[in-house]
């Protein structure tokens, strides 16, 4: 009975409402954690724009005086180091670079298709694991490697088949680079046949549909933005890669006639000529206005990929 | 192949009366668990029947094994036979399309393809070929038309044909899944728990579909709902724990149940 009163008569110490104000660790722990997810967050935004930067300020005196908009994107001379006559040309560059991403996308997007559909729609519990698991080991592996498989079996592989006098060619390089390239095609068309809903699928199977029917005609129509996408991407990928183009294309500045033919591409000549450049020279400038139309041209990939893509998240 | 013999069947039983669907010692195991024990059925051609029972007593299992689409699942084993018009649906020789032409089916959630809506109506017909050969402009919109009208939906969307149907609204869906059936002539319709993804206005706009199409179709359809088992349907059928308790005329159920188990069920005493 005395103890109840003694409750009553003195409840918790009135000192609460004064601390309202009061700051413990925890809130200065939230504001620190606040402030560096931040950073984390708009430093993407931060590194585009400082690299974009870095690479117009390189590149923009031979923008302002050497550049000729015809020479540079309609001579097939890349010719920088020419004594008497030094022209700057990248469309045999770009017809490399070009060719070699076509290719590699013929090469890609059957084997990426393809796997992708497996993965999705046929495969069960541990093949797909597995498989999944296989995928994401190959879309690793470094493109040194690749180019290295380029120059050392595939060049001998192509003389021999074909019967012709250089095997680091077009043929060669768009191989290496469909192979490079479809792994990670592989994926995001996976996560977007992944994406159709279940019930699209058995609303077919119901009507009687066969599994191909129900792939061909619901599940990829469904999809088709998701793996328009991965396409894309691929694409970017062939745009930017460098080093396997570099050790499996030839290296020569070629308009290509055939894919037997060797050509070199934009990327692989930044790689190659930039260390042998003088820092500020007309040269060094003209090989940053080729990073600069690189630049340009995976952003607008990527950027019209990525739209896409979110167009069906939505839709 | 067997189409032409469920129809002539169905032509020389002359309809009403005879059994659509005859089940055999139906027994079915979601890998080790059965969900269907010796299930013996007789259901009537061209009549509503309702199968009726608490969650999880079969019902949406057996109205799924009869176009065989629980075979989705990998794991169901299914013994014991399903007659539709004295064909064996799970006999070696028949082909699993055929069955699904034949038996259509209406989801819970009503599930129209994300194409427009006359695509969806036409969708089953040309899988099934029938829209191979290169068909006139004007025969498709015949059959869209047609199917569209026996819903009650033309007059609703025939002037956006060719529109998404995922845009439609609920009720609109569904009745958009019983169209796309018609087409290629089915002869049972199963539909698994049809109204309960719709509001009042579209339960009793579906319920008054399925009641127009009574006749044409045999139809088979899984409900909670009580009421709705009662007032729309003509053959009731009560399963409870895998087993057929009792089948009968929808109103002899509601009025004067045979089994205690029924009655229990029907006063709401579970379920």
């Amino acid at each position: 009975m005395a103890d109840t009163t003694r409750t009553v008569a003195e409840p918790i110490p009135t000192a609460a409402p004064a601390a309202f104000d009061r700051r413990d660790a925890d809130w200065y722990l939230d504001k620190a954690v606040q402030v560096l997810v931040f950073i984390g967050g708009i430093s993407a935004i931060i590194f585009i724009i400082g690299i974009f930067v870095f690479v117009t300020r390189e590149g923009f005196g031979f923008l302002l005086e050497g550049f000729s908009f015809g020479e540079f994107f309609g001579s097939p001379r890349w010719k920088p180091t020419s004594e008497y006559n030094t022209t700057y040309g990248i469309l045999a560059l770009v017809a490399g670079t070009a060719s070699v991403t076509g290719l590699a996308m013929i090469v890609a997007i059957p084997f990426s298709l393809g796997a992708a559909i497996y993965i999705a729609e046929f495969a069960t519990g541990k093949t797909r694991e597995i498989l999944k698991v296989l995928v994401e080991l190959l879309a690793a592996i470094p493109s040194v490697v690749w180019g290295f498989i380029g120059l050392t079996i595939m060049n001998p592989l192509i003389i021999e088949l074909f019967d012709v006098p250089v095997g680091l060619n077009v043929l060669n390089a768009g191989v290496i680079l469909g192979l490079m390239a479809a792994p990670i095609m592989t994926s995001i068309a996976e996560d977007a046949l992944k994406a159709v809903p279940d019930r699209y699928r058995e609303a077919a199977e119901a009507m009687g549909a066969t599994r191909w029917q129900v792939i061909y005609r619901v599940v990829l129509p469904a999809a088709k933005n998701g793996l328009l996408g991965a396409v894309l991407l691929g694409v970017g990928r062939g745009f930017g890669e460098t080093m396997a183009v570099l050790m499996a294309s030839g290296h020569a500045v070629n308009l290509p006639d055939s894919i037997f033919d060797s050509v070199r591409a934009l990327t692989a000549t930044i790689a190659a000529e930039l260390g042998e450049t003088a820092v500020g020279s007309e040269h060094y400038q003209a090989l940053f206005t080729i990073g600069i139309f690189l630049f340009i041209i995976t952003f607008l990939i990527n950027l019209t990929a990525d739209l896409i893509v979110r167009g069906i998240r939505k839709g | 192949m067997h189409e032409p013999i469920m129809n002539e069947t169905r032509a020389a039983n002359g309809g009403n009366g005879h059994d659509a669907i005859f089940t055999r010692d139906l027994n079915l195991w979601y890998g080790d668990f059965q969900a269907l024990f010796d299930v013996n059925l007789a259901i009537k051609d061209g009549m509503i029947t309702s199968l009726i029972g608490p969650s999880g007593c079969g019902k949406t299992t057996f109205l799924r094994s009869i176009n065989r689409i629980n075979e989705r699942l990998g794991y169901v084993r299914t013994e014991g036979s399903i007659l539709v018009f004295d064909t064996d649906i799970y006999g070696g020789e028949v082909e699993l399309a055929q069955v699904r032409k034949q038996i259509g089916m209406v989801f819970q959630r009503p599930n129209p393809l994300p194409i427009s809506i006359s695509d969806n109506v036409l969708f089953g017909f040309q899988l099934h070929g029938e829209g191979r050969t290169r068909m006139h402009k004007s025969e498709k919109e015949e059959i869209v038309e047609a199917a569209l009208k026996q819903v009650l939906l033309w007059d609703t969307v025939k002037d956006r044909l060719d529109s998404k149907a995922t845009e439609l609204s609920l009720e609109e869906q569904q009745k958009l899944c019983i169209a796309r059936l018609l087409p290629v002539k089915p002869t049972i319709l199963l539909m698994d728990e049809p109204c309960s993804a719709l509001d009042p206005k579209g339960t009793e706009a579906v319920e008054e579909l399925i009641w127009e199409l009574r006749g044409d179709y045999t139809i088979v359809i899984v409900t909670h709902n009580m009421a709705q088992a009662r007032r729309a349907s003509e053959e009731c059928i009560f399963m409870l724990m895998g087993k057929v308790v009792e089948h009968t005329a929808t109103e002899d159920m509601f009025v004067t149940p045979a089994k205690k188990e029924t009655a229990d069920y029907i006063e709401g005493r579970y379920g």
